[in-house]
């Protein structure tokens, strides 16, 4: 940190950019192939080996930056790139998530009324689908999946969402121990936050399990089984990736990585961590409550 | 450590001589970056071109002649995929790439090895892409929008096709966030917002909207995936849901995306013409905010591309008043281009050639994206050759001019040696000419009925679509000019550029030597207000 803002800091080549570029082809190439039904190496394997491939190539490409950032390489102007990269990423998730809630309103507000002859809909409902009526859920007039019932929101959703409302404080008394320099408080809040994270993880599975064994609820149900899986689905994924990053971070704060005024990792990772929270609340709101 | 320099902790740029391989593929460096991408976008522009040429070839006569329809379908699908994502949009962050930092002052890009990422996505992406077309049953047919359910009946390339978009989306959303980070982080000191090049500002609202919407599109193109391999029914209405939502999230993504192929392009044209005029921009600050603008209304006129699909009234005048409203942004930024060549002291090198050429021929695609505008006036012209003539004169004589026109204007700052004017402006006028050739004759073709996407057409469009085919093996020809120019500039040519280049540039790139050192701005520059384009716009 002895540089001052007249001083640029440029990065020296790496070659985890074409690693990567590798993995996600790899990936792709054996996700299409697997899902149009190949049994060939060039599937599933494929598919595994650019995901191993891609987590190799973050390891090492992370750890190239954990390092220089150790060794004091990089100033207050790099860091300032480092929390704009993250937040415009986060920005990024947000309008994917804007995608699916937006299929979300578009079929509760207008495609599922429509179908069932409100508003401009009329000829569509006489000529093709006259003994549907709308509510929702719904699976349609065609009644795609079969029959279903829905998870009840005040059941474990509520348990999930105080579980997650748990961990946002967590890692902010987290946050301030680190601030503070204290090391021991700052890996036991760190710590409950990880297992808050692994905890929802767990009852989303039982919910899934639930709802595929019992309730009938899949991702074919129409309509609703695709908003509900797609966008709890999703959600999950990021909190699965959320865990392991705040995973990372215990380890990274337990070797004394992070500094009380220089600790932008493990404020990246809460900042995510927030971002999935937030996106949770609006699940349990627009996918369950309501 | 006031002596400042580039921290690099492995410098060996400059010490000792790298291998080919690993300077290209391990760059960190925004110039090389830079390079790379434009050279990407030329090949790329002459693949989707190639599959034009096919096009017109078919379509020279009426009957069928060369290929199959399923063939014809692949062509104007891949065609419009390969030339949005593969050409106009790489070329444009190759631009920026190498001129951002040079007019803001930076060392490099904000995150220089994530820049390097999003450029070697690409190649494996469009691999991905263009290998649709030799897969059993084929590549995709159901044209680049992929509107379901037509491009769920096709073949199952379609997994292909959507996974080769997400790549191109990592790619395009990374690119993005490090335009956005340098501009707002690595700025000169002194270099105020409203003090930025033109060209500048016109990348950071580009940026912004890069990564507003294509998250979106992947979002999409997702539910197309699942929908076609896991059973979901978002675009099946037997299951609740509806082919129409698909448009919608498609168009959210897609009309801001238009704005993505042109903002940049309006940058590029109003650096051009104010050094040429020899006049600073003229209301400068009033074509940032017409930028600013134009990108917000974007958001909010996407349904403009589905009059016809049957949407509630009350949608159709809203998205029709809501679309008139950007001629407002656009008239003010027509006007100030034309303003800042009046009584100015005008000279033509080609640079100049094709940015006026952009103004006219760019404005002749903005009205005829007004009559598409007019509700009841599209119903007529809907998915017909007009809508393929309109979009052409804002891509071709739009985008493609503005980028040529800015190789042109920074070719000599990145090679060193100047371009022959004498085959620069043949390559203009050929393709110029060509150009209005090729598409002026497709409003006629649109407005009598004929429409878009078939290879075969009624006897009676045979004249002018003969006409069009001329103009388009005409224009793809002439664009081995433009390749002819490049390569003796940067090989041949013996015709030193000085830094400034042109008599009257204005602005930090002009600083530095040409060709530009691998390193610029090593220690940010000193501002002198005097040597900006836009340095005293408090008046």
């Amino acid at each position: 940190m002895a540089q001052s803002h007249d001083a640029y800091y440029v990065p020296h080549g790496s070659h985890w950019p074409i690693v990567g570029s590798i993995g996600l082809f790899s990936t792709a190439i054996g996700a299409a192939n697997w899902m149009n039904g190949s049994t060939s190496l060039m599937a599933a394997p494929l598919f595994y080996l650019g995901l191993v491939i891609i987590a190799f190539m973050m390891f090492g490409w992370f750890g190239t930056v954990i390092r220089e950032s150790v060794a004091g390489n990089y100033n207050k102007q790099v860091d300032v790139s480092f929390r704009m990269g993250m937040m415009w990423f986060i920005f990024s998730e947000i309008m994917f998530f804007g995608a699916f809630f937006g299929a979300l309103f578009y079929a509760r507000m207008f495609s599922v009324p429509w179908i069932g002859g409100e508003g401009h809909g009329g000829l569509t409902n006489y000529f093709l689908w006259q003994d549907f009526t709308p509510s929702w859920p719904t699976n349609g007039p065609g009644n795609i999946g079969g029959t279903f019932e829905t998870i009840p929101a005040w059941h474990l959703p509520l348990v999930n969402t105080l579980l997650l409302l748990s961990s946002g404080v967590t890692i902010t008394l987290a946050h301030h121990a680190l601030r503070a320099g204290y090391r021991r408080a700052l890996l036991v809040w760190l710590g409950a936050t990880v297992i808050l994270g692994a905890s929802f993880l767990y009852f989303q599975a039982t919910e899934y399990l639930e709802a595929y064994q019992h309730l009938n609820l899949t991702l074919g149900s129409g309509i609703y089984g695709s908003t509900f899986f797609m966008l709890t689905g999703f959600h999950g994924a990021h909190v699965t990736l959320g865990t392991i990053m705040l995973i990372v971070m215990w380890f990274r704060c337990a070797k004394g990585h992070f500094t009380r005024n220089d600790h932008f990792g493990f404020e990246a990772v809460a900042w995510y961590w927030h971002f999935v929270d937030v996106v949770w609340l609006g699940l349990f709101v627009f996918v369950y409550v309501l | 450590m006031a002596h400042a320099a580039v921290h690099d902790t492995h410098d060996t740029h400059d010490h000792k001589p790298q291998g080919f391989l690993h300077r290209w593929l391990f760059t960190t460096n925004h110039k090389d970056i830079g390079t790379l991408y434009l050279v990407f976008a030329l090949i790329m522009f002459f693949t989707g071109g190639s599959m034009a040429m096919i096009i017109r070839a078919e379509l020279f006569e009426p009957g069928m002649q060369l290929v199959q329809p399923e063939f014809f379908n692949q062509m104007t699908t891949v065609h419009a995929l390969v030339m949005i994502f593969g050409a106009v949009m790489p070329a444009f962050v190759g631009l920026g790439n190498w001129m951002i930092p040079l007019q803001i002052g930076a060392p490099d890009m904000a995150l220089p090895r994530m820049n390097n990422w999003s450029f070697w996505i690409l190649p494996f992406a469009f691999l991905l892409l263009l290998s649709t077309l030799f897969m059993p049953g084929a590549g995709p047919q159901g044209g680049w929008t992929l509107y379901p359910p037509l491009s769920l009946q096709g073949s199952n390339s379609i997994a292909f096709v959507i996974l080769a978009i997400h790549m191109m989306g990592i790619s395009s959303i990374m690119g993005a966030i490090n335009i956005i980070a340098t501009i707002l982080n690595l700025r000169a000191p002194g270099l105020d917002l409203l003090k930025m090049p033109i060209f500048t500002w016109s990348w950071l609202i580009t940026a912004f909207l890069l990564i507003a919407v294509m998250p979106v599109l992947a979002g999409a193109v997702t539910m197309l995936l699942t929908d076609k391999y896991f059973g979901t029914s978002f675009f099946n209405a037997a299951g609740g849901g509806d082919p129409v939502m698909f448009q919608h999230i498609f168009w959210f993504f897609g009309h801001p995306e238009v704005y993505i192929m042109i903002l940049p392009a309006f940058g590029i044209v109003s650096e051009i013409i104010q050094t040429f005029s020899r006049k600073p921009l003229f209301g400068y600050q009033a074509m940032v905010y017409a930028l600013a603008s134009i990108a917000f209304l974007s958001f909010i006129v996407w349904a403009h591309h589905m009059f016809t699909v049957g949407m509630p009234l009350g949608g159709e005048i809203y998205f029709m008043y809501a679309t008139m409203l950007i001629a407002i942004p656009t008239g003010v930024k027509v006007f100030n281009w034309v303003t800042t060549m009046w009584e100015g002291s005008l000279t033509f090198e080609t640079p100049m050639l094709f940015a006026i050429a952009f103004v006219i021929l760019f404005t002749i695609g903005g009205f005829s994206g007004l009559m598409l505008a007019i509700v009841p006036a599209d119903f007529q012209y809907h998915d017909t050759y007009f809508v393929v003539a309109h979009f052409h004169y804002v891509l071709v004589t739009g985008a493609i001019f503005a980028i040529m026109a800015a190789t042109y204007y920074w070719l000599p700052k990145w090679s060193g040696n100047m371009y022959s004017e004498r085959w620069g402006k043949i390559h203009f006028w050929m393709s110029v000419i060509s150009v209005n050739v090729l598409f002026f004759p497709q409003h006629f073709l649109g407005l009598a009925g004929m429409p878009r996407r078939i290879p075969d057409y009624n006897i009676a469009f045979a004249d002018f679509n003969m006409i069009s085919s001329i103009g388009g093996f005409w224009f793809g020809a002439s664009q081995l000019l433009f390749v002819g120019v490049i390569v003796h500039a940067v090989y041949f040519s013996k015709n030193r550029a000085t830094s400034k280049v042109w008599e009257a540039a204005k602005g930090l790139e002009w600083t530095v030597p040409s060709p530009a050192p691998h390193h610029t701005f090593s220690t940010p520059p000193v501002i002198d207000d005097s040597m900006l384009a836009h340095g005293d716009v408090s008046h």
